[in-house]
């Protein structure tokens, strides 16, 4: 498409292009020029700041159990809320009003809250009326806050998936005489998910994102968190904060790329009806459901 | 048949992170961390992971500091073998709440006795006495409280020091709240902040590392008294006590000596003498 | 029973709500121009731009929101001694929290617009070459225009998300809405009924602005 939008250059809009790029060039170089320099100035470079990162003892004490949180609290998430998304996905699909809306007021409730005071919530909540354990509690509060966000956000999704299919789908499986219930199973939702797989994979760099805040805000020991923990120990702020960050790019450019396979994958295989969601896919429907539901927005993966 | 197959993928994902999961679980054993002097029994006894010279998780994986060394001894008197210790980070929000259910059989980590906290909890000691201190620059001019008035100090979120300068000694200084003193030290370095505020043994241990040395200096203001106190389950006067014989028999036999030196020693913190046990120093 | 409400005043409940409301704002009128900036750069003639756009996009789509904010703070301040133009810590948390939120929401405002411009029928792109306009000319005055309208819809989602995300500058201590219910929520036993509050203040923020922008999406949308 981009290249609709501009003629193939001639000799003068590539001397203009080449122009250009140079000075682009130069201010980018100029931009990575003055954080070195600064990072200089400051001593943010000392090899003995960057050496432990070249150890195995951070990563095994530090950084690795952190991930192994971080990770475990964003799969433990999903396995709950994808279930649950599911449902109420099904149940905003009711015919039945009473289903349809109670079910409807739920999602939209859990989707314009932000997922930091759900799991303020339910860090207290969990502290003062039940009986887990003070280790344990922030990552119940962070999973119980992820899975009530998610699982909004993953209905929407569920719904998204089974409006998208071809109408004549659900006519067939009435027209030989399936109930309402064995359309949805038999014939719906195999295809739906299908068509949604790629769309729950990108939701994951959700969940792993978010689990950050749980480090940061109620002392979960994820990945953010344990960085703290190292930076006591070897006092490097910055360099530990760099590495986090490039932990947290490889982990969620891997989820992504997965998601961008798959889609392209399940777009060419020729047995299934050809419906695929793609992250943007999701967005646009629920930009055209808009109108139908409260409103709130799925926030498209952010 | 395409579509069976991935769903079957699908399927087999879910199962592998929800096995990796399990086992990433709950393999603690729920001992009993109520009974007094167990034979093959587990103590859980909550330390902070992030303070040098108090309490750090070392890269190995094993704990250092002073607040360790004194929590060792404790439960060796308590009947525990090192062996048998289980240490577990109890941030300073959690503290209160971790001895009231239990979690812990007892807590040192750079606990100060406070009437608001002996409302919640049992102390026992103090075992150490600390103060209120500033960490400046070794060129620094701060050398009085009020001398922060208009400068920049960083404490930790939610730590009462920092309000206390800002309440009684420096109106007008400018207070930036981070999440951990290892940030505040890094600004401190970096010149954004003038002035750390906290107990001056956590400070001098910071001072002391490696990559700091020299750098800062403490301005030895005395600012307020710290009595770390062990915390104990509230109404577990039993345990208060063998703690307090514990801690009398630690100053006696010259091991809080020794253990001051090996943690304070390379910070060239100058401790207060070991503090009677009860006398709280207001 | 709301009495507490009342007894804390830095932040106010309503200090504290508009503090959100203002970080919104800001963030996202920022984000909407340097967002604007990117998409123009990922579909630009010179490759650099472009693989600079796609860098920036991939890069910060993938970092938590909580780093980014957090390094402006440790990072950005601290190190590169970026005060914002402030000397008080809390004008300075404030500032910075928008410069994390624009830098974070920009990525998302990029390929919302991409999607739109991507809605525009080849067509339009080829009229407004075969009249001679340049690519800039093509782009703000056919392209642009038209692709705005189509993703106001994508856009509202990421404005909603944005009012959610801001959030996140609890983290370096900005007195916002979450930085008070952690404060009231850990000294208050109404532990539901301060969740009920500040869910209900989201709720007020977020329902109106995705109602609003539906209906505006609906009116303005291209009819072909």
């Amino acid at each position: 498409m981009s290249s609709v939008l501009y003629d193939t250059p001639g000799p003068r809009a590539k001397r203009r292009n080449v122009l250009f790029s140079v000075v682009f060039f130069v201010l980018l170089l100029l931009l990575l020029w003055w954080v070195w320099q600064t990072m200089d100035d400051k001593n943010q470079l000392t090899w003995a700041l960057w050496k432990p990162f070249t150890e195995s003892q951070a990563w095994t004490t530090y950084l690795l159990p952190g991930l192994a949180d971080t990770l475990k609290a964003a799969a433990l998430a999903m396995v709950i809320a994808l279930p649950l998304g599911g449902l109420f996905g099904i149940a905003r699909l009711s015919d039945h009003r009473w289903v349809r809306v109670p079910a409807g007021a739920v999602v939209e409730f859990f989707r314009s809250i932000p997922v930091l005071l759900l799991m303020l919530f339910a860090n207290e909540f969990y502290a003062r009326y039940t009986g887990v354990s003070t280790e344990e509690r922030p990552l119940y509060a962070v999973v119980t806050g992820l899975v009530l966000y998610n699982a909004s956000v993953l209905a929407e999704i569920v719904r998204a998936g089974i409006l998208s299919l071809p109408k004549g789908q659900s006519e067939a499986a009435m027209a030989v005489g399936l109930r309402k219930g064995q359309t949805m199973t038999n014939v719906l939702l195999p295809q739906a998910v299908t068509a949604m797989l790629p769309a729950i994979v990108s939701q994951l760099v959700v969940i792993v994102k978010d689990t950050a805040l749980g480090g940061v805000m109620i002392g979960f020991t994820e990945l953010l968190n344990t960085r703290s923990t190292l930076a006591a120990v070897y006092a490097n702020v910055i360099p530990s904060f760099i590495v986090v960050a490039v932990i947290y790019i490889v982990l969620n450019f891997i989820l992504t790329s997965f998601a961008g396979w798959l889609e392209k994958r399940l777009r060419r295989s020729k047995r299934s009806t050809g419906v695929v969601l793609g992250k943007e896919d999701v967005e646009e429907l629920n930009a055209a459901e808009i109108r139908g539901s409260f409103g709130t927005g799925a926030g498209g993966g952010i | 048949m395409k579509l069976r197959k991935v769903s079957a993928a699908a399927a087999a994902a879910l199962v592998l992170t929800l096995t990796a999961t399990a086992c990433g679980g709950d393999d603690k054993d729920s001992s009993d961390t109520g009974s007094g002097s167990g034979g093959g029994d587990k103590i859980k006894i909550g330390i902070k992971y992030d303070q040098p010279g108090l309490g750090l998780k070392e890269p190995d994986g094993s704990f250092s500091g002073f607040d360790v060394d004194v929590a060792t001894y404790v439960a060796k008197e308590l009947g525990y073998e090192p062996n048998q210790i289980e240490f577990v980070e109890t941030k300073s929000a959690d503290r209160e709440n971790a001895l009231a259910r239990g979690d812990v059989k007892f807590i040192a980590a750079t606990y100060s006795i406070n009437d608001e906290r002996a409302k919640k909890v049992d102390f026992a000691g103090p075992y150490l006495l600390a103060h209120q201190d500033l960490l400046v620059k070794a060129d620094s001019d701060i050398s009085e409280g009020t001398d922060l008035n208009g400068k920049n100090l960083c404490s930790v979120t939610g730590s009462t020091s920092a309000q206390n300068v800002k309440d009684e000694i420096a109106p007008k200084a400018n207070l930036k709240q981070l999440s951990g003193y290892s940030e505040c030290i890094s600004g401190l370095q970096a010149g954004s902040v003038d002035a750390l505020t906290t107990d001056d043994s956590i400070l001098a241990g910071f001072a002391a590392q490696d990559q700091y040395k020299g750098q800062f200096k403490l301005t030895g203001l005395k600012l307020s008294n710290e009595n770390y106190g062990i915390g104990v389950k509230k109404g577990d006067t039993e345990t208060v006590n063998k703690i307090n014989d514990a801690l009398e028999k630690m100053v006696s036999d010259g091991a809080w000596e020794t253990a001051v030196k090996d943690n304070f020693g390379p910070a060239n913190y100058k401790n207060e003498p070991a503090p009677k046990i009860g006398n709280i120093v207001k | 029973m709301f009495d507490f409400l009342s007894d804390y005043d830095d932040p106010s409940i309503w200090g504290a709500f508009w503090m959100t409301v203002k970080l919104t704002a800001l963030s996202g009128v920022g984000s909407l121009v340097w967002g604007t900036l990117l998409a123009a750069m990922r579909v630009s003639p010179v490759p650099l731009m472009r693989g600079f756009g796609t860098a920036y996009v991939n890069i910060v789509r993938n970092i938590p929101l909580t780093v980014i904010i957090l390094f402006t703070s440790l990072g950005l301040a601290d190190i590169f001694g970026m005060t914002m133009g402030a000397s008080d810590f809390k004008v300075q948390g404030f500032r910075l929290a928008v410069l994390g939120l624009v830098a974070y929401t920009a990525a998302f405002v990029c390929e919302a617009i991409r999607s739109g411009i991507n809605t525009v029928p080849l067509g339009q792109a080829e009229a407004a070459r075969a009249i001679g306009l340049s690519f800039s000319q093509t782009l703000s005055l056919i392209i642009l225009p038209q692709a705005f309208r189509s993703v106001i819809g994508p856009l509202a989602n990421v404005l909603i998300a944005l009012t959610k995300n801001t959030t996140v500058a609890a983290a370096i201590g900005v007195a916002e809405a979450a930085f008070l219910m952690k404060e009231m929520i850990e000294n208050e036993a109404q532990t539901l009924l301060i969740g009920a509050v500040f869910a209900f203040g989201f709720v007020v923020l977020t329902l109106p602005t995705g109602l609003i922008l539906g209906w505006l999406s609906k009116r303005l949308a291209v009819k072909r």
